[in-house]
Protein backbone atom coordinates (compact mmCIF):
# COMPACT_ATOMS: atom_id res chain seq x y z
CA UNK A 1 0.00 0.00 0.00
CA UNK A 2 1.20 3.49 -0.85
CA UNK A 3 2.55 5.04 2.32
CA UNK A 4 1.01 8.46 1.67
CA UNK A 5 -2.47 6.94 1.39
CA UNK A 6 -1.85 4.81 4.46
CA UNK A 7 -0.63 7.79 6.45
CA UNK A 8 -3.72 9.86 5.63
CA UNK A 9 -6.07 6.97 6.45
CA UNK A 10 -4.27 6.31 9.69
CA UNK A 11 -4.36 9.93 10.84
CA UNK A 12 -8.06 10.15 10.00
CA UNK A 13 -8.80 6.99 12.01
CA UNK A 14 -7.04 8.54 14.99
CA UNK A 15 -8.96 11.77 14.52
CA UNK A 16 -12.30 9.98 14.12
CA UNK A 17 -11.78 7.91 17.27
CA UNK A 18 -11.04 11.05 19.26
CA UNK A 19 -13.87 13.11 17.77
CA UNK A 20 -16.57 10.47 18.15
CA UNK A 21 -15.62 9.57 21.72
CA UNK A 22 -15.45 13.28 22.58
CA UNK A 23 -18.90 13.81 21.09
CA UNK A 24 -20.31 10.89 23.10
CA UNK A 25 -18.98 12.37 26.33
CA UNK A 26 -20.26 15.82 25.42
CA UNK A 27 -23.75 14.31 25.35
CA UNK A 28 -23.35 13.84 29.10
CA UNK A 29 -22.56 17.48 29.81
CA UNK A 30 -24.99 18.90 32.40
CA UNK A 31 -25.98 15.34 33.43
CA UNK A 32 -23.10 14.73 35.86
CA UNK A 33 -23.97 12.99 39.14
CA UNK A 34 -21.89 15.54 41.09
CA UNK A 35 -20.45 18.92 40.18
CA UNK A 36 -16.92 17.53 40.38
CA UNK A 37 -17.65 14.58 38.07
CA UNK A 38 -19.45 16.90 35.71
CA UNK A 39 -16.31 18.98 35.32
CA UNK A 40 -14.12 15.89 35.02
CA UNK A 41 -16.27 14.58 32.21
CA UNK A 42 -16.36 17.89 30.36
CA UNK A 43 -12.57 18.26 30.67
CA UNK A 44 -12.07 14.77 29.33
CA UNK A 45 -14.50 15.28 26.44
CA UNK A 46 -12.75 18.48 25.40
CA UNK A 47 -9.36 16.79 25.53
CA UNK A 48 -10.57 14.36 22.86
CA UNK A 49 -11.98 17.17 20.72
CA UNK A 50 -8.64 18.99 20.99
CA UNK A 51 -6.81 15.85 19.88
CA UNK A 52 -9.20 15.38 16.98
CA UNK A 53 -8.36 18.91 15.82
CA UNK A 54 -4.64 18.13 15.82
CA UNK A 55 -5.19 14.96 13.81
CA UNK A 56 -7.58 16.62 11.36
CA UNK A 57 -5.38 19.60 10.69
CA UNK A 58 -2.50 17.21 9.94
CA UNK A 59 -4.85 15.14 7.75
CA UNK A 60 -5.76 18.33 5.88
CA UNK A 61 -2.09 18.96 5.10
CA UNK A 62 -1.52 15.38 4.00
CA UNK A 63 -4.66 15.44 1.89
CA UNK A 64 -3.57 18.64 0.13
CA UNK A 65 -7.03 19.45 -1.18
CA UNK A 66 -7.68 22.34 1.14
CA UNK A 67 -9.94 20.46 3.53
CA UNK A 68 -10.11 21.98 7.01
CA UNK A 69 -10.68 20.44 10.44
CA UNK A 70 -14.35 21.38 10.16
CA UNK A 71 -14.67 19.68 6.78
CA UNK A 72 -13.43 16.44 8.27
CA UNK A 73 -15.44 16.75 11.47
CA UNK A 74 -18.75 18.04 10.19
CA UNK A 75 -19.10 17.58 6.46
CA UNK A 76 -18.45 13.92 5.84
CA UNK A 77 -21.16 11.31 5.62
CA UNK A 78 -21.63 8.39 7.96
CA UNK A 79 -19.74 5.87 5.83
CA UNK A 80 -16.72 8.17 5.55
CA UNK A 81 -15.94 8.04 9.28
CA UNK A 82 -13.34 5.43 10.19
CA UNK A 83 -13.60 5.29 13.98
CA UNK A 84 -13.68 2.05 15.94
CA UNK A 85 -17.20 0.81 16.70
CA UNK A 86 -16.40 0.83 20.41
CA UNK A 87 -16.22 4.62 20.69
CA UNK A 88 -19.60 5.21 19.04
CA UNK A 89 -21.49 2.95 21.46
CA UNK A 90 -24.09 4.86 23.51
CA UNK A 91 -23.23 6.14 26.97
CA UNK A 92 -25.75 3.81 28.65
CA UNK A 93 -25.51 4.04 32.42
CA UNK A 94 -22.47 5.42 34.26
CA UNK A 95 -20.87 1.96 34.42
CA UNK A 96 -21.25 1.49 30.65
CA UNK A 97 -19.52 4.82 30.05
CA UNK A 98 -16.69 3.95 32.42
CA UNK A 99 -16.16 0.51 30.88
CA UNK A 100 -16.09 1.98 27.37
CA UNK A 101 -13.47 4.48 28.57
CA UNK A 102 -11.32 1.82 30.21
CA UNK A 103 -11.39 -0.53 27.22
CA UNK A 104 -10.67 2.18 24.69
CA UNK A 105 -8.24 4.35 26.64
CA UNK A 106 -6.12 1.35 27.61
CA UNK A 107 -5.76 0.61 23.91
CA UNK A 108 -5.34 4.27 22.95
CA UNK A 109 -2.67 4.88 25.55
CA UNK A 110 -0.63 1.93 24.27
CA UNK A 111 -1.16 3.09 20.70
CA UNK A 112 0.07 6.59 21.56
CA UNK A 113 3.03 5.18 23.49
CA UNK A 114 4.06 3.26 20.39
CA UNK A 115 3.54 6.30 18.16
CA UNK A 116 6.06 8.26 20.25
CA UNK A 117 8.69 6.10 18.55
CA UNK A 118 7.36 6.37 15.00
CA UNK A 119 9.39 8.07 12.30
CA UNK A 120 6.60 10.50 11.34
CA UNK A 121 7.68 13.40 13.52
CA UNK A 122 4.38 15.22 13.43
CA UNK A 123 2.50 12.13 14.54
CA UNK A 124 5.02 11.55 17.32
CA UNK A 125 4.55 15.12 18.53
CA UNK A 126 0.78 14.86 18.60
CA UNK A 127 1.10 11.52 20.40
CA UNK A 128 3.37 13.07 23.03
CA UNK A 129 0.79 15.71 23.79
CA UNK A 130 -2.25 13.45 23.70
CA UNK A 131 -0.57 10.77 25.77
CA UNK A 132 -0.40 13.05 28.83
CA UNK A 133 -4.12 13.69 28.65
CA UNK A 134 -4.98 10.03 28.09
CA UNK A 135 -2.92 8.94 31.08
CA UNK A 136 -5.18 11.07 33.23
CA UNK A 137 -8.37 9.86 31.53
CA UNK A 138 -7.33 6.29 32.09
CA UNK A 139 -6.56 6.94 35.72
CA UNK A 140 -9.97 8.53 36.20
CA UNK A 141 -11.84 5.69 34.50
CA UNK A 142 -9.77 2.94 36.14
CA UNK A 143 -10.44 4.27 39.61
CA UNK A 144 -14.15 4.29 38.89
CA UNK A 145 -14.00 0.77 37.51
CA UNK A 146 -12.44 -0.43 40.74
CA UNK A 147 -14.99 1.45 42.85
CA UNK A 148 -17.90 0.02 40.88
CA UNK A 149 -16.51 -3.49 40.52
CA UNK A 150 -15.52 -3.68 44.18
CA UNK A 151 -18.48 -1.62 45.41
CA UNK A 152 -21.94 -2.95 46.12
CA UNK A 153 -23.44 -6.15 44.79
CA UNK A 154 -25.52 -4.15 42.34
CA UNK A 155 -22.65 -2.00 41.05
CA UNK A 156 -20.53 -5.11 40.60
CA UNK A 157 -23.25 -6.94 38.69
CA UNK A 158 -24.01 -4.00 36.42
CA UNK A 159 -20.42 -3.15 35.56
CA UNK A 160 -19.64 -6.82 34.86
CA UNK A 161 -22.60 -6.79 32.47
CA UNK A 162 -21.23 -3.61 30.83
CA UNK A 163 -17.99 -5.48 30.22
CA UNK A 164 -19.82 -8.42 28.64
CA UNK A 165 -21.85 -6.05 26.44
CA UNK A 166 -18.92 -4.00 25.16
CA UNK A 167 -16.34 -6.76 24.86
CA UNK A 168 -17.47 -7.66 21.33
CA UNK A 169 -16.23 -4.27 20.09
CA UNK A 170 -12.68 -4.77 21.32
CA UNK A 171 -11.54 -7.29 18.69
CA UNK A 172 -11.64 -4.64 16.00
CA UNK A 173 -9.08 -2.50 17.84
CA UNK A 174 -6.41 -5.11 17.10
CA UNK A 175 -7.60 -6.37 13.72
CA UNK A 176 -4.94 -4.81 11.57
CA UNK A 177 -5.30 -4.18 7.85
CA UNK A 178 -3.04 -2.91 5.06
CA UNK A 179 -2.98 0.58 6.57
CA UNK A 180 -1.77 -0.67 9.96
CA UNK A 181 0.82 -2.88 8.28
CA UNK A 182 2.20 0.03 6.27
CA UNK A 183 2.39 2.31 9.30
CA UNK A 184 4.17 -0.42 11.27
CA UNK A 185 6.59 -1.42 8.53
CA UNK A 186 7.42 1.92 6.93
CA UNK A 187 7.02 4.38 9.81
CA UNK A 188 7.98 2.11 12.72
CA UNK A 189 4.43 2.45 14.05
CA UNK A 190 2.52 0.27 16.53
CA UNK A 191 2.65 -3.51 16.30
CA UNK A 192 -0.95 -4.55 17.01
CA UNK A 193 -0.10 -8.04 18.25
CA UNK A 194 2.23 -6.61 20.81
CA UNK A 195 -0.36 -3.96 21.73
CA UNK A 196 -2.98 -6.64 22.23
CA UNK A 197 -0.78 -8.60 24.64
CA UNK A 198 -0.01 -5.46 26.65
CA UNK A 199 -3.69 -4.46 26.62
CA UNK A 200 -4.79 -7.82 28.00
CA UNK A 201 -2.08 -7.80 30.65
CA UNK A 202 -3.02 -4.32 31.80
CA UNK A 203 -6.72 -5.14 31.94
CA UNK A 204 -6.09 -8.42 33.71
CA UNK A 205 -4.46 -6.69 36.66
CA UNK A 206 -7.08 -3.91 36.68
CA UNK A 207 -9.94 -6.42 36.61
CA UNK A 208 -8.32 -8.39 39.41
CA UNK A 209 -8.26 -5.23 41.53
CA UNK A 210 -11.88 -4.52 40.63
CA UNK A 211 -12.95 -8.16 41.23
CA UNK A 212 -14.25 -8.39 37.67
CA UNK A 213 -14.00 -11.31 35.28
CA UNK A 214 -12.39 -10.81 31.90
CA UNK A 215 -15.05 -11.86 29.36
CA UNK A 216 -14.47 -14.73 26.95
CA UNK A 217 -13.52 -13.72 23.43
CA UNK A 218 -16.63 -14.59 21.44
CA UNK A 219 -17.92 -13.13 18.20
CA UNK A 220 -16.35 -9.76 17.51
CA UNK A 221 -18.04 -6.92 15.64
CA UNK A 222 -16.03 -5.20 12.92
CA UNK A 223 -16.71 -2.55 10.32
CA UNK A 224 -15.65 0.83 11.67
CA UNK A 225 -12.51 0.80 9.52
CA UNK A 226 -14.64 0.24 6.43
CA UNK A 227 -17.21 2.87 7.40
CA UNK A 228 -19.83 0.27 8.30
CA UNK A 229 -21.11 1.57 11.60
CA UNK A 230 -23.53 0.38 14.26
CA UNK A 231 -27.08 1.70 14.24
CA UNK A 232 -26.30 4.33 16.88
CA UNK A 233 -23.80 6.23 14.79
CA UNK A 234 -26.19 8.00 12.40
CA UNK A 235 -27.94 9.68 15.32
CA UNK A 236 -24.63 10.76 16.81
CA UNK A 237 -23.41 12.51 13.69
CA UNK A 238 -26.87 13.95 12.95
CA UNK A 239 -26.71 15.81 16.26
CA UNK A 240 -23.04 16.67 15.87
CA UNK A 241 -23.37 18.00 12.33
CA UNK A 242 -26.73 19.69 12.28
CA UNK A 243 -25.47 23.23 13.00
CA UNK A 244 -22.90 23.09 10.21
CA UNK A 245 -25.40 21.52 7.85
CA UNK A 246 -28.12 24.05 8.67
CA UNK A 247 -25.82 27.08 8.61
CA UNK A 248 -22.89 26.22 6.33
CA UNK A 249 -19.67 27.97 7.28
CA UNK A 250 -21.04 28.89 10.68
CA UNK A 251 -18.40 29.94 13.22
CA UNK A 252 -18.48 31.25 16.78
CA UNK B 1 -29.12 13.96 43.10
CA UNK B 2 -27.51 11.64 45.63
CA UNK B 3 -29.31 11.26 48.90
CA UNK B 4 -26.08 10.78 50.81
CA UNK B 5 -23.41 13.38 50.16
CA UNK B 6 -19.75 12.60 49.83
CA UNK B 7 -17.61 14.16 52.57
CA UNK B 8 -16.14 17.59 52.06
CA UNK B 9 -12.42 18.17 51.46
CA UNK B 10 -10.48 21.42 51.58
CA UNK B 11 -8.18 22.08 48.65
CA UNK B 12 -4.78 23.79 48.80
CA UNK B 13 -2.87 24.61 45.65
CA UNK B 14 0.72 25.63 45.09
CA UNK B 15 0.71 27.90 42.09
CA UNK B 16 4.40 27.53 41.36
CA UNK B 17 7.53 26.05 42.86
CA UNK B 18 8.83 28.05 45.80
CA UNK B 19 5.47 29.45 46.84
CA UNK B 20 3.42 27.87 49.57
CA UNK B 21 0.15 26.06 49.13
CA UNK B 22 -2.86 28.32 49.46
CA UNK B 23 -6.39 27.41 50.30
CA UNK B 24 -8.57 27.82 47.24
CA UNK B 25 -11.84 26.04 47.96
CA UNK B 26 -13.40 22.69 48.64
CA UNK B 27 -14.69 19.61 46.83
CA UNK B 28 -16.89 16.63 47.63
CA UNK B 29 -15.29 13.21 47.24
CA UNK B 30 -15.63 9.67 48.56
CA UNK B 31 -11.95 9.17 49.30
CA UNK B 32 -8.59 10.92 49.26
CA UNK B 33 -7.67 9.85 45.75
CA UNK B 34 -10.98 11.04 44.35
CA UNK B 35 -10.60 14.30 46.27
CA UNK B 36 -7.24 14.93 44.59
CA UNK B 37 -8.68 14.20 41.16
CA UNK B 38 -11.69 16.39 41.77
CA UNK B 39 -9.48 19.21 42.99
CA UNK B 40 -7.43 18.85 39.82
CA UNK B 41 -10.55 18.95 37.66
CA UNK B 42 -12.24 21.82 39.45
CA UNK B 43 -9.36 24.10 40.47
CA UNK B 44 -6.47 23.63 38.03
CA UNK B 45 -8.24 23.87 34.69
CA UNK B 46 -6.51 27.12 33.81
CA UNK B 47 -2.99 26.22 34.71
CA UNK B 48 -3.32 27.39 38.31
CA UNK B 49 -1.13 24.84 40.00
CA UNK B 50 1.88 22.56 40.21
CA UNK B 51 0.91 20.76 43.41
CA UNK B 52 -2.30 19.99 45.27
CA UNK B 53 -3.04 19.12 48.88
CA UNK B 54 -6.42 17.96 50.06
CA UNK B 55 -7.50 17.45 53.65
CA UNK B 56 -10.83 16.36 55.06
CA UNK B 57 -12.71 19.43 56.23
CA UNK B 58 -13.64 17.57 59.42
CA UNK B 59 -9.92 17.20 60.24
CA UNK B 60 -9.32 20.95 60.31
CA UNK B 61 -9.22 22.58 63.71
CA UNK B 62 -10.42 26.16 63.51
CA UNK B 63 -10.24 29.05 65.94
CA UNK B 64 -13.56 30.00 67.47
CA UNK B 65 -14.89 33.35 66.22
CA UNK B 66 -16.15 34.15 69.73
CA UNK B 67 -12.54 33.98 70.95
CA UNK B 68 -11.44 36.53 68.37
CA UNK B 69 -10.89 39.34 70.88
CA UNK B 70 -8.66 37.25 73.13
CA UNK B 71 -6.90 35.66 70.17
CA UNK B 72 -6.17 38.56 67.91
CA UNK B 73 -6.74 41.93 69.55
CA UNK B 74 -3.71 41.83 71.89
CA UNK B 75 -1.53 42.03 68.78
CA UNK B 76 -3.26 45.14 67.51
CA UNK B 77 -1.30 47.70 69.60
CA UNK B 78 2.13 46.06 69.37
CA UNK B 79 3.38 47.85 66.35
CA UNK B 80 6.99 47.21 67.34
CA UNK B 81 6.46 43.64 66.17
CA UNK B 82 6.42 44.87 62.58
CA UNK B 83 9.82 45.24 60.97
CA UNK B 84 8.76 48.60 59.54
CA UNK B 85 8.71 49.99 63.10
CA UNK B 86 12.50 50.27 63.13
CA UNK B 87 14.65 52.71 61.20
CA UNK B 88 16.97 50.89 58.89
CA UNK B 89 20.43 52.43 58.42
CA UNK B 90 20.84 53.69 54.84
CA UNK B 91 23.91 51.57 54.23
CA UNK B 92 22.10 48.33 54.87
CA UNK B 93 20.92 47.16 51.50
CA UNK B 94 19.20 43.90 52.29
CA UNK B 95 17.43 43.08 55.50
Amino acid sequence: MDIDDARLSYVLRLGDNALVLGQRLIELVADGPELEEELANANIALDYIGQARLFYSYAGELDGRGRSEDDFAFLRNESEYRNALLVEQPNGHFGDTIVRQVLFDTFYRLQLDALLECSDRRLAEIAARAQKEIRYHLRHASQWLVRLGDGTEESHRRVQQSLEDLWRYTGELFAGDAVDDAIRDVLNGPDLDRLRAAWRAHLQSLFAEAHLEMPEDGWMAEGGRQGVHTEHFGYLIAEMQHMQRAYPGLSW
Amino acid sequence: MTDRNWPLWEVFIRSKSGLSHRHCGSVHAADAQMALDHARDVYTRRNEGVSIWVVRSSDLVASDPSDADAFFEPAADKIYRHPTFYDIPKDVENI
